[in-house]
């Protein structure tokens, strides 16, 4: 289920703009690990290059290489649909599809790729996403009722069960709290500390608490200056990270001494 | 000691501003109208249109003042803008329910089972119906949208899913506006041209109509759809792409379905922009006074084109013929409110469910 991410001089553009340049790291099955760093140096589009996101947008392109389990994700004929099914992600903005019920949200990953499913076995990947996404308890009466009649912090919830109903190997979240409040967000938190039992966990967050709350390794990431590139600063255990880093950047971020 | 004495005086809000009673813009207004009647009677001038619009001007500027006077002139000026908006609300709706009453009152006479039962074959005068042209307008309309939806559709679909600043999409987007202006009888000779070419000079057959009338939904049904499309949030499609679902199944299962209820209802403001088209039916699909139910052979009578024959050719005496024409227009614009009734209804069953 759970699987090695290994990132390897990763330089990713949109068109001529070089977003991000030279990134290395490891990240390790059954983990989490938070890339933290100020608006636009680049932490978004690393994340978004692990499931080939970031290629949505018109003229991306990237160099290097993301492994997973020794995969190389952008090796020659590699089909961005099937690194998705095996990399999932939730994303800022809880985003239901507004058309579906609670259940066909959870059901979407694997009816939109029109696998056939029988009604038990539907039935048994809505209630295990759900009991997984911690939100069964709260939504089992109404499955039938649309999805974007949930509270935010329900909705990104399902979002959450709706990745993990496909079964991929890793899961990416791009700032999952952001928009949420402080309840929702500690039951995300929660749901982060059990999802890494079997998944590769990687978050994106401006929140240093939360790093510090939920992941084992962090990420800095950092423009060298305006215009440049975003690279990786410092990449480590978050108790390091937090407590002694190797950059004096890093250091001046987590304290707040920063810019 | 007369310090503490408690003061007589009432203390004044320095918020509160003069105020008009309720009344006096009701009453301004009938003033108003009853002084310029008496005028013009004076003078001898009495249309009803004169004094309406004299008097709504003498209100207006009568208004402003005294609105001004107590209110101060922000007031006057909110009182002015809302009396104009109020004013071209209803000049607006002057010639819409003039329109329906006079259809109404006029077409009521022939609105009679007969009417739909029966052609103009061999009638004469008297009785009569509008059964060949009411089957002549549901085909060629119902015709021309099975052409031009799905041409509409994908058009649309390319240009908001793929074409993207591409030069083919800005040409077809460009074409698209241009063909949006093209006059209806230019489109009715371009499909008379087309079939004369096939099947021989002078050819007139519903499916003609069909094709002039599919010129002239294409457009709309393009930027309506590429207007729907557009407004399907991007973090729907983002959201299906993380699901690892391809893109042409995220724009069949996703952004179809949530945008279906506004492309519902730009196809049927299409339909019900080409259901009245008279001129192209004119030229491609002729007239005749029997029902003909088969598009490719033989003229085909629509209600449009109805409607003027019986208007401009009556017989002696005139009044039947009239009678049939204002029952024609009656039942042409009972046909479009139907549509968009059940546009509405299925726009309404499709669309994406409130919350909770």
């Amino acid at each position: 289920m759970s699987k090695r991410i290994e990132i390897k001089d990763l330089d990713i553009y949109y068109g001529k703009f070089h977003a991000v340049s030279g990134v290395n790291m490891t990240i390790q099955p059954r983990s989490v690990t938070a890339f933290i760093g100020s608006s636009g140096c680049g932490k978004s589009t690393v994340l978004r290059s692990i499931n080939r996101m970031h290629e949505v947008i018109d003229g991306a392109y990237s160099t290097g290489a993301v492994l997973l389990d020794g995969v190389d994700l952008y090796g020659p004929g590699v089909d961005p649909v099937r690194v998705r099914r095996q990399v999932g992600m939730v994303f800022q903005r809880p985003n239901p599809f507004p058309t579906m019920s609670i259940r066909e949200n959870v059901l979407a990953g694997v009816r939109l790729n029109n696998a056939k499913v029988s009604k038990s076995h539907a039935d048994e990947i809505v209630e295990r996403s759900l009991q997984a996404a911690n939100l069964w308890k709260e939504v089992k009466d109404r499955l039938e009722r649309p999805g974007s009649g949930l509270s935010g912090g329900q909705q990104q919830r399902l979002c959450i069960a709706r990745a993990i109903a496909i079964a991929p190997d890793v899961v990416l979240m791009d700032e999952p709290c952001s928009a949420l409040d402080p309840i929702s967000t500690l039951a995300i938190e929660d749901l982060i500390h059990q999802l890494k039992e079997d998944y590769t966990v990687v978050i994106v967050t401006h929140n240093m608490q939360q790093a510090a709350r939920v992941s084992d390794q962090t990420a800095f990431f950092n423009l060298r200056a305006q215009g440049e590139p975003g690279q990786l600063v410092e990449v480590a255990s978050t108790e390091k990270i937090f407590h002694n880093p190797d950059q004096k950047a890093t250091e001046d971020y987590i304290t707040g001494r920063f810019g | 000691m007369p310090a503490s004495l408690p003061s007589l005086h009432v203390p004044v809000n320095p918020l509160t501003a003069g105020q008009l009673p309720r009344f006096t813009q009701p009453a301004l207004l009938v003033v108003s109208v009853v002084i310029i009647a008496a005028l013009s009677s004076l003078v001898g001038l009495g249309h009803p249109a004169t004094i309406a619009a004299g008097g709504a001007l003498l209100f207006l500027v009568a208004s402003f003042l005294l609105s001004a006077e107590v209110e101060g002139v922000r007031r006057a000026k909110d009182r002015l803008a809302a009396h104009l908006v109020t004013g071209a609300f209803l000049l607006a709706l002057t010639p819409l329910v003039s329109l329906a009453w006079e259809t109404l009152s006029k077409g009521l006479a022939r609105f009679d089972f007969r009417f739909f039962a029966h052609s103009m074959r061999n009638v004469i005068g008297e009785g009569g119906g509008a059964a060949h042209a009411i089957w002549g307008t549901l085909i060629i309309t119902g015709m021309a949208t099975l052409f031009s939806v799905p041409i509409g559709l994908l058009s649309a679909i390319y240009l908001v899913e793929y074409g993207g600043r591409h030069r083919l999409a800005s040409a077809i987007r460009f074409f698209v506006d241009v063909m949006t202006g093209i006059p209806s009888i230019v489109a009715g000779l371009f499909a008379y041209t087309l079939f004369s070419l096939f099947l021989g000079p002078g050819t007139k057959v519903g499916v003609a109509g069909a094709v002039a009338l599919t010129i002239l939904m294409i457009p709309t049904v393009v930027r309506s759809t590429e207007e729907m499309l557009r407004l399907v949030p991007g973090e729907l499609r983002e959201a299906s792409y993380a699901l690892g679902v391809p893109k042409w199944r995220t724009i069949l299962r996703v952004v179809l379905p949530t945008s279906l209820a506004g492309i519902i209802t730009g196809v049927v403001l299409a339909i019900a922009r080409i259901i009245g088209e008279t001129a192209p039916l004119l030229v491609t699909a002729g007239i005749t006074s029997s029902l003909n139910a088969n598009p490719f052979s033989e003229p085909m009578a629509t209600l449009p084109v109805f409607v003027y024959y019986q208007y401009v050719t009556p017989g002696i005496p005139q009044d039947p013929y009239i009678a049939r024409a204002w029952a024609g227009a009656l039942t042409l614009i009972l046909i479009v409110m139907l549509l968009n009734l059940v546009g509405r209804l299925i726009a309404w069953k499709f669309a994406p469910k409130p919350g909770r």
